[in-house]
């Protein structure tokens, strides 16, 4: 690492919550972490320790994309995760009152490559995939880059603000499978002709594997780049456990496993084995 | 007994190896050595252990490998690595520079393949000592050779010995199973074994069926025992603690149980900063 770049390894950290507000589904939760948000580039995630520390028993990690840095006053900069209530873990995040300490290692992953040139991105997120994509549709405008963005969900209660796309991009089409808002139909017509009419160099992506999936197949039908960040459990997210295998093709072209956690959660749509990914 | 007075005087060895500290890290939990790194000086640590080593390259397991439980993780990765021949280029080298005392964890699929194998590991430069994973809890499904029965887990020690250059030393890895603990560990010394690491995970099944081993502070009290039954039938036997130890005073009762060192594995997965915290609480323990 040059003496110039600044650091952007992992840190662990006490942090503590200092925020936390239901939007729809949806729970969005501000960490006081000092220097992970510094560190901070789109598609770089946060993983968190679940339950108090005296007595915690849940070991694995969970990791979320950090959707924001957010100055906090006087006292730094905070990250801001998106947190979709599933599991025992997710729950408990999502429920935890504002003070609750929280051991949070970050920021961890690679992020969204960025392009050289001024070029023409598609950006397509689905429901809380949209956390990375919104501040990288900002890293890119202010790159020159013209924005095109697509967000999908179920309903509209598990759409993300698409007040905040229209900030950093030229279009935003909105698509529900319900029809709830936006345009009524599913992610794969959308993609395939929004990306038609952008006419994008890179497509970048953050979602269900299907989405995924079905960005990567559009965008080599095109002819454009894809840039895909799986959402895979990752039980330390520190690339040590090697529980977050993700199918890939390396550079020579042979089949291995990555680490979900610190060889992605961004991968080039051409390098996954998609068949191999559930 | 000899670990109070390591704790009182602060020196540290195990299988005659001059230890900074009490603290190692377990195999297959500090990555290349680079992930840990990040977030610590290796060089506080007494060792490092490597990610078990074998002959050919080993892909490892799509997600869903390792697995939540209370108090613990059940894992069956399939050991992954890169192979012996691209870990002695390109990852030694790079570990044997840190100032830590390398231990190197090996598997194979036979005695032959073993002796083969530590016959290059332990000539490569900087190896402080080979640690042989007699227990892996996956072992049967990666097709590697497990010590089953204590003459077993014997020959594959006189099997690595064979092959290693004199002056390494071989720390042998057992399962923490307290009904055959001692009879293996009195096997794998009398066949040359300097230290014996107890325990390995414990055999379990990943909520899929998939065989695995379980880790963690789940773990604990089982390996505290098996610590303390090696102890005292084989006195003359350093005894390397290992399973779920998380804390200072998971250290101390290790210690006190008579271990000679202890390694952190599964702690490291929840917090990739344990061992330095460990290392660090223990430098103040003693004067």
């Amino acid at each position: 690492m040059s003496t110039r770049d600044p650091d952007r390894r992992p840190v662990h950290v006490g942090g503590e919550i200092l925020a936390s507000r239901g939007h729809g589904a949806h729970t969005h939760v501000t960490i006081l972490a000092p220097s992970v948000a510094e560190r901070f580039r789109p598609g770089t995630a946060v993983a968190v320790s679940i339950g108090h520390p005296a007595g915690r028993s849940r070991l694995a990690r969970r990791s979320y994309w950090i959707h924001e840095a957010r100055p906090m006053g006087g006292r730094g900069l905070a990250v801001g995760i998106v947190v979709k209530p599933r599991g025992a873990g997710s729950r408990w995040l999502a429920e935890a009152p504002v003070g609750t300490r929280i051991d949070v290692t970050g920021p961890v992953g690679r992020p969204f490559a960025l392009p050289r040139d001024p070029v023409s991105c598609l950006l397509v997120a689905h429901e809380h995939g949209a956390a990375p994509i919104l501040p990288l549709a900002q890293r890119l405008r202010e790159r020159g880059c013209s924005v095109t963005m697509l967000l999908s969900a179920r309903d509209e209660a598990h759409l993300m603000s698409a007040r905040d796309a229209r900030r950093s991009a030229r279009a935003v089409t909105v698509v529900t499978a319900d029809g709830s808002v936006g345009l009524a139909g599913d992610p794969p017509e959308a993609i395939t002709s929004t990306l038609a009419a952008c006419d994008a160099a890179v497509v970048y992506a953050a979602g269900p594997v299907s989405v995924l999936h079905s960005v990567a197949a559009a965008a080599q039908d095109h002819g454009a780049w894809s840039q895909t960040a799986v959402e895979v459990a990752s039980p330390c997210a520190t690339g040590l456990c090697h529980g977050c295998g993700v199918p890939v093709v390396d550079e020579a072209g042979s089949p291995r496993w990555a680490r979900a956690c610190v060889d992605g959660p961004v991968f080039r749509g051409d390098r996954l084995r998609w068949a191999e990914l559930r | 007994m000899r670990s109070r007075a390591s704790v009182a005087n602060g020196s540290w060895s195990v299988a005659g190896m001059a230890l900074r500290s009490p603290v190692i890290v377990a195999a297959g939990c500090g990555g290349t050595g680079r992930e840990l790194a990040g977030y610590g000086p290796l060089g506080d640590l007494g060792a490092f252990v490597t990610r078990t080593v074998t002959s050919d390259p080993r892909p490892g397991a799509p997600a869903g490998c390792v697995a939540e439980s209370p108090s613990g993780l059940v894992h069956a990765t399939g050991m992954p690595n890169p192979g012996v021949d691209h870990v002695l280029a390109t990852e030694l080298p790079w570990l044997v520079t840190q100032g830590t005392r390398v231990v190197v964890s090996l598997a194979a699929r036979s005695a032959l393949e073993a002796e083969r194998l530590a016959a290059r590991v332990g000539r490569a430069p900087g190896v402080g000592a080979v640690e042989l994973a007699l227990a892996p809890p996956d072992g049967a499904s990666a097709d590697l050779a497990v010590g089953q029965e204590p003459y077993e887990a014997a020959a594959m020690v006189a099997a690595v010995l064979r092959g290693l250059p004199s002056g390494v030393p071989v720390l042998a890895k057992l399962r923490s199973d307290p009904s055959r603990v001692v009879a293996t560990a009195r096997a794998v010394a009398d066949a040359g074994a300097a230290a014996v690491v107890v325990g390995d995970a414990q055999p379990a099944v990943l909520p899929d069926g998939r065989l695995g081993g379980l880790s963690g502070p789940a773990v604990r009290p089982v390996a505290l025992r098996c610590v303390r039954a090696v102890r005292a039938a084989l006195p003359h036997v350093d005894v390397v603690g290992c399973g779920g130890i998380a804390t200072p005073d998971d250290v101390m009762a290790g210690l006190r149980a008579g271990a000679a060192a202890v390694e952190i594995g599964t702690a490291l997965l929840h917090d990739p900063t344990t061992a330095h915290r460990l290392a660090a609480a223990l430098r103040e323990e003693t004067p």
